[in-house]
């Protein structure tokens, strides 16, 4: 199952790559392979919620070949706990999203849905790859398609952020692989399960250094302070659905590997350095407000306010060092909550720039105004998700954070107070940039616009759906983080405890 | 003594002489069955080889040539190179050189040598045979007509070559005077009872060959003649150069330092990593501001170099599979990058990376091709470059060289970025004239094949590793 999952969007690519020619088929084919795939990643989901068998600790659904390259110990092989599957659901979820929100591309048609198609095994293979190698390949894999993506499609300096993103994760990836490689001598295995809490293992580096390459690599993707800068150009310069992807699941891809590599192979190690990870998390968060609310660039104002909002993630990580060696579920069960939920909402949000752009044909702020008079169903999907984003109770947004300062502020409370703090900033960008765009009078030049087609509409309706639904009843993703952070909060009280 | 174990090499120069034979009486425009002859008796001695040798282990002459699986897997990876060259080579022949007969006698002469370098358990007996390389690839570099570039590659090639060779003697008879013998084994056995440290006259002698070993695979500091001998040559003829002559010399390096000198591992090692770091980091700086893309080409094996050179310089049975492993991986990638370049000169007389604008618009599959070949070079998944990289990599790692390793991770972030160069030309920058590329229903062929291979190798690298284990179980046990 998680081999289909993973290899049907590629094996979509190939099909459209050799077989079709048709631009309308090209879209047609690329919209119904991503429905499939997602509906192959709910019912993987809905699987996994629902079995008996399930135990905390264990991998669900794995498929291993273990002769793949015998000679190094490689081995291939997929599966599942409770942090990778909602993050496979996100994945399906935007990335048919992000197919919708493309179907009016006109240049080369053929190679973009190859790319997004691409793109998209890519970023599933990283969530549930349980060997390393297996891991890094996908994580490598994505970069072709970005690269590419950005750089053809894009807008603006499209080629220079290309380049920049490119270096960047490259830079990152190479911090990676001293990591992967060192632990691969120290313990001999590439298995991540096996490699889980590895503390007591002799290692050919310090444990500290191995922690800190794993960290660099991850920090980059994530991104946090002061190797974000990526971000803001890849943003601005990606096409409306690599920006949805970009936001939604590629960052993830940082907090995933914090989470399962950094903090789970060395908990000790994470507890040690928590506090570097608290200042960092509270910078980002900061920072990325106070950068926000300058923007005039409406993609690149979103873009800000992901940096503050990853910045959470980092911080309820951070919350790993606990408080006389009990470490709570709580911070870490928000950190994964504010991946998901920030995937969402933040997918949303530029899945409506994308739309409010193909329209207005500007995103700059000072030029817009009293869109919400020609294009109500926007204007109310914008708020929804601007509201979510500043955690509105009722959605996603709040649980997350509440989720994160419950968990953090016991153990770092000045901190987090600082943190909360940033709360009040994005209420201020978000409320006051949905005020310049879409209230006030409207401007005349505008008076002509329309508002979304069904077609465009289907993507938007999924993701509100799926804000309100985990705001309201947030167990039914909560539960499943929860269940797969469960062992890495065992080994952190194990190495904590008195 | 069996003669028969020395079959495939008589057989092989009976296979040259007879093109060269044929050459004399076939009418001009009977010349397109020389390539064909030729790859049928390559393939010929390919199986005469796996019949006869499978397995063997044994020595001819008094140990002047060794039979076992490493070279037996030499030859077999020598005489496929030979017949994917002479593939990519029919095209190119045909439209810009003269004399086919002996282009191709000559490649195949050089074929032979390549497979005597890897079997030679002596001193001398690999000297002879790279001696023999090296004559048949200078007729090869100037065998172009046009123009002076040819002539300045052949005859610089010629001189250095030379130099090279001269060091390489000196440093062998240093050896032979001090040690009193030329025989891998005998040398072994004689260091060891020699013990540490090393006598100085013994490391002169072994810093010479490796010196002059280092010219011949284009090592920093001694690389200076590969960027135009690489520009200058015709294009088949380069990419043998990049792909043939290493894998050959690195074969004779493996094989000399593994059976001859390996109980003085701690004095070479130094110096190959040394001299492994500065390739690697050379190479690959200077290939960033290269306008040709041969001249690019070169660089970047340069840097590739520097990627073998650790291994070699990490020395085990591990690294050895690492190494074998990356030549045949980046052997096969380069091949389909100069394919490339061959394809795309044939249509349009030109190789500037410039030129290569909008070539995704004129012919998306020698697009794809190229790009394949690129990302492979800079150790991408999914193309052969990455495994094989990994492996090496993972091997020298190992070998306790993680800071080695470390720095050859940040060259090949280098590398990525000016392969990057030549896919932004080719899918990003429009072309002046956008007229489709003209490209045989032969090449496409070729192209195929290569692509299909280096896939192969990137996802499935399994069996090529079991070959390759057993290669090296003969020389390091």
């Amino acid at each position: 199952m998680l081999s289909a999952i993973v290899f049907l969007p590629l094996a979509g690519a190939m099909v459209i790559l050799l077989l079709l020619k048709d631009a309308r088929q090209i879209r047609l084919f690329a919209a119904a392979v991503t429905v499939v795939e997602l509906a192959l990643a709910v019912a993987a989901f809905v699987i996994f919620r629902t079995e008996d068998y399930r135990r905390v600790g264990d991998m669900e659904m794995v498929e291993v070949y273990r002769d793949w390259i015998p000679a190094l110990n490689i081995q291939y092989h997929l599966g599942v706990d409770g942090l990778s599957t909602p993050l496979v659901l996100l994945t399906a979820l935007l990335g048919m999203c992000a197919v919708f929100a493309s179907l009016h591309v006109q240049l080369r048609v053929k190679e973009y849905f190859m790319w997004l198609l691409v793109l998209q095994t890519a970023v599933t293979g990283v969530f549930v790859s349980l060997d390393l190698v297996l891991f890094f390949i996908f994580w490598e894999l994505e970069l072709l398609p970005m690269y590419f993506l950005i750089s053809i499609w894009g807008s603006g300096r499209k080629e220079y952020s290309a380049m920049k993103f490119l270096i960047f994760t490259l830079l990152g990836s190479a911090f990676m692989l001293v990591g992967i490689l060192a632990l691969y001598f120290s313990v001999g295995t590439f298995n991540i399960v096996e490699l889980q809490n590895i503390e007591g293992a002799q290692l050919i580096l310090p444990a500290g250094t191995v922690f800190a390459l794993l960290f660099a690599a991850f920090a980059v993707k994530l991104p946090v302070w002061p190797v974000h800068t990526w971000l803001p150009d890849a943003h601005t310069d990606a096409p409306t659905a690599v920006s949805v992807m970009l936001a939604g699941v590629l960052l993830k891809m940082g907090g995933y590997g914090m989470i399962r590599m950094a903090v789970g192979m060395f908990p000790g190690r994470a507890q040690e350095y928590a506090w570097v990870l608290a200042v960092l998390a509270v910078i980002s968060v900061l920072y990325g407000a106070v950068v926000t609310v300058r923007q005039t660039d409406l993609k690149r104002l979103i873009a800000f306010s992901s940096i503050s909002h990853m910045g959470y993630v980092l911080l309820g990580i951070a919350s790993v060092v606990g408080v006389g060696g009990a470490v709570s579920s709580v911070g870490l069960t928000g950190a994964a909550m504010q991946m998901f939920t920030h995937g969402t909402i933040t997918g949303l949000l530029f899945l409506l720039v994308g739309l409010v752009y193909d329209k207005a044909h500007t995103r700059h702020i000072p030029d817009m105004g009293g869109l919400a008079a020609r294009m109500p169903i926007i204007a109310v999907g914008f708020l929804i998700a601007g509201l979510a984003s500043l955690g509105l109770p009722g959605t996603s947004g709040f649980v997350s954070e509440l989720l994160v300062f419950l968990g953090t502020f016991e153990v770092w409370s000045w901190i987090t107070a600082l943190a909360v703090f940033a709360i009040v900033i994005t209420a201020g960008y978000i409320l006051w940039m949905v005020q310049r765009v879409f209230f006030g009078p409207l401007l005349p030049r505008f008076a002509s616009l329309g508002d979304t087609t069904v077609v465009e509409a289907v993507p938007m309706a999924l993701l509100v759906i799926a804000i309100m639904v985990v705001g309201v009843y947030p167990a039914i993703v909560s539960d499943v983080f929860k269940q797969g952070l469960e062992p890495i909060i065992q080994s952190l009280q194990q190495v904590g405890g008195p | 003594m069996n003669y028969l174990l020395f079959a495939p090499e008589f057989t092989l120069t009976a296979v040259a002489f007879a093109v060269l034979g044929v050459d004399l009486f076939l009418p001009r425009d009977k010349k397109g069955y020389l390539p064909a002859l030729s790859v049928v008796g390559l393939i010929g001695v390919f199986v005469l080889s796996l019949r006869y040798l499978w397995g063997r282990d044994t020595d001819l002459y008094d140990g002047l040539f060794l039979i076992d699986n490493f070279s037996l897997f030499f030859k077999a990876f020598f005489l496929v190179l030979g017949v994917m060259v002479v593939l990519s080579s029919v095209d190119y022949v045909k439209k810009h050189l003269s004399r086919p007969g002996e282009y191709y006698g000559i490649l195949i002469f050089s074929i032979l040598a390549m497979m005597l370098m890897a079997a030679s358990g002596e001193l001398l007996t690999a000297y002879i045979s790279l001696e023999l390389l090296s004559f048949s690839l200078y007729v090869l570099v100037s065998y172009g007509r046009h123009g002076l570039k040819p002539s300045e590659a052949g005859v610089k090639y010629i001189l250095l070559g030379a130099f090279a060779s001269a060091l390489l003697l000196y440093g062998i008879s240093q050896v032979y005077g001090m040690l009193g013998t030329t025989r891998f084994d005998e040398i072994h056995a004689a260091l060891l009872l020699e013990g540490t440290p090393l006598n100085p006259a013994v490391l002169v002698g072994l810093v010479l060959i490796i010196a002059g070993l280092g010219f011949k695979v284009a090592v920093v500091p001694f690389h200076m003649w590969a960027p135009d001998v690489y520009e200058g040559a015709p294009t088949p003829v380069t990419a043998y150069l990049a792909v043939g002559s290493k894998a050959a010399a690195f074969a004779l390096i493996l094989r000399l330092f593994s059976q001859a000198f390996m109980p003085a591992f701690d004095d070479w090692q130094i110096i190959l990593v040394i001299l492994a770091a500065l390739t690697m980091t050379v190479g690959n700086l200077v290939a960033m501001a290269q306008q040709n893309i041969k001249r690019m080409l070169a660089y970047s094996s340069i840097g590739q170099v520097g990627y073998l050179l650790m291994g070699v310089a990490a020395l085990s049975p591990l690294a050895s599979n690492g190494v074998i492993l990356h030549l045949v991986g980046y052997g096969g990638t380069n091949l389909l990058a100069f394919m490339c370049v061959i394809v795309f000169y044939n249509a349009t007389n030109k190789e500037e990376i410039a030129d290569f604008a909008g070539l995704a618009d004129r012919s998306p599959f020698v697009a794809m091709a190229m790009s394949a070949a690129l990302l492979s070079l800079a150790g991408l998944p999914f193309f052969a470059g990455f495994t094989t990289k990994f492996y090496l990599f993972t091997a020298a790692a190992d070998g306790g060289l993680l800071w080695l390793v470390g720095l050859a991770i940040t060259n090949s972030l280098i590398s990525l970025y000016y392969y990057m160069m030549v896919m932004k030309q080719m899918y990003m920058v429009p072309a002046d004239d956008n007229t489709p590329l003209n490209v045989s229903m032969f090449s496409c062929g070729v192209l195929g094949m290569l692509l299909a291979g280096v896939i192969i190798i990137g996802v499935y690298p399994g069996p090529l590793v079991n070959a390759i284990q057993a290669a090296t179980k003969a020389i390091l046990p």
